[in-house]
C-alpha cells in the first residue's frame, strides 16, 4: 500500500506528515512534487500543510492549479481517499474538491492552541474507526482556518451527512463550528486540526489514541498491517 | 495597441463579517472625532498593466482571468474591475 503525501513550495508539514505515516503506523509513504505526475500506484493522498506559495493572493488558490491537483482530481472521481490537513484543506476547497471556503480567523490572530473536536461522520476512510460524537483533542495552527458555507449549502452538507468534524466550542468563527468536511462520496476530507501531531503519545499531553485512529481507519480503508 | 492599467477591487460580499474593517472602525477611526463613519470595508486591490486594443477589451480581458483563475472566491467575495490609461 502507498501514500502520497504532496509538497507543494512552501509545505511545511510533510515531513511530521510522512513521519506518522511511515515511522508511526508502517505504511509506504512517498513524496509527490507538485508539478510532477501522482504515480500511478498511489492507493490514498494526504495534502499536509504548511503556506503553499506563501499564501499569496489566497490561501491554497494558487496551489490549487499546480498540475497534480488534475491528477488527484482524476482519482478522487475513482473514490481514492484523500486527506487535506491545514492548508492542504484550504486548497481541496479552492481546487473545487471540498465545498465551501476558508477565511481569515475571526480574531484576525494566527491561532496555535489545542482543541476539541466531535466526530459528526464515521462513514469516511478517514474516521472509519471511531464512534459518533466521539471526542479527538488535537492542536491548530492557522491563521484562515475560519470554515464559511452560506446557509443553503450547510443544510445539503447536514443532509448529505458531510459535515466529518466540528469544534467543540467557538473557536475562529466558523459556520456551525465545523472543523472539517468531506464530498458528497466521502473520499475526500478536509480538515483544520492536525492530526499528524498529535497520533504519538510524545507530542500529545492530552491522548494521543483519537487522532490515531484517524490514521488507523485510513489503514482500515486500503487494507494496509499496521 | 496602448497599454492600460486595470484595477481588480475584491472585497467581501455583503454578509461576510469582515473583523479586520471592524477593527480599523472600532479601535481606530471611532476612537478619534470621526462619529459620522458607519462602516469600513478593507478589500485587495490587484494592479494588471495590460496591452489591448481598447480599453473595454483591457476590461474583458481581466474579468475573463479573474474568473477562471479564481482570482477571487465567488463564494465570498465580489471583484470590482476598473480599466484606465496609462
Amino acid at each position: 500500500m502507498n501514500v502520497g503525501v504532496v509538497v507543494f513550495p512552501g509545505s511545511n508539514c510533510d515531513r511530521d506528515m510522512h513521519h506518522v505515516l511511515s515511522d508511526v503506523f508502517n505504511v509506504n509513504t512517498q513524496y509527490c512534487w507538485h508539478d510532477k505526475p501522482l504515480p500511478e500506484n498511489i492507493d490514498a493522498v494526504i495534502l499536509p500543510g504548511g503556506f503553499s506559495y506563501g499564501d499569496r493572493l489566497r490561501a491554497g488558490v494558487i496551489a490549487a492549479h499546480s498540475p497534480i491537483i488534475q491528477d488527484i482530481k482524476k482519482i478522487a472521481e475513482k473514490g481514492i481517499p484523500i486527506l487535506g490537513v491545514c492548508n492542504g484543506f484550504q486548497i481541496l476547497v479552492e481546487s473545487g474538491l471540498l465545498p465551501g471556503v476558508l477565511l481569515k480567523n475571526d480574531s484576525l490572530n494566527f491561532m496555535c492552541e489545542w482543541t476539541n473536536l466531535t466526530v459528526e461522520n464515521n462513514k469516511t476512510p478517514f474516521t472509519n474507526q471511531f464512534q459518533l460524537n466521539e471526542k479527538i483533542p488535537i492542536p491548530i495552527a492557522n491563521g484562515d482556518g475560519r470554515y464559511f458555507i452560506d446557509d443553503e449549502t450547510l443544510k445539503q452538507l447536514e443532509r448529505k451527512n458531510q459535515i466529518v468534524f466540528k469544534y467543540d466550542q467557538v473557536v475562529n468563527g466558523s459556520s456551525n463550528q465545523i472543523a472539517g468536511v468531506c464530498n458528497e462520496d466521502g473520499n475526500v476530507v478536509g480538515m483544520m486540526p492536525h492530526p499528524e501531531r498529535a497520533a504519538e503519545s510524545e507530542i500529545n499531553p492530552y491522548d494521543n489514541k483519537p487522532s490515531s485512529l484517524i490514521f488507523e481507519s485510513l489503514l482500515k480503508k486500503i487494507g494496509a498491517n499496521n | 495597441m496602448a497599454d492600460y492599467c486595470v484595477h481588480v477591487t475584491i472585497e467581501n460580499k455583503p454578509g461576510i463579517s469582515d473583523p479586520e474593517g471592524k477593527t480599523i472602525l472600532n479601535d481606530l477611526v471611532l476612537k478619534g472625532s470621526n462619529q459620522n463613519i458607519s462602516k469600513i470595508n478593507t478589500a485587495k486591490m490587484l494592479k494588471f498593466t495590460i496591452t489591448e486594443n481598447d480599453k473595454e477589451s483591457a476590461q474583458s480581458k481581466v474579468q475573463k482571468i479573474c474568473d477562471e483563475l479564481r482570482i477571487y472566491n465567488p463564494m465570498v467575495s465580489v471583484v470590482t474591475i476598473d480599466a484606465f490609461d496609462v
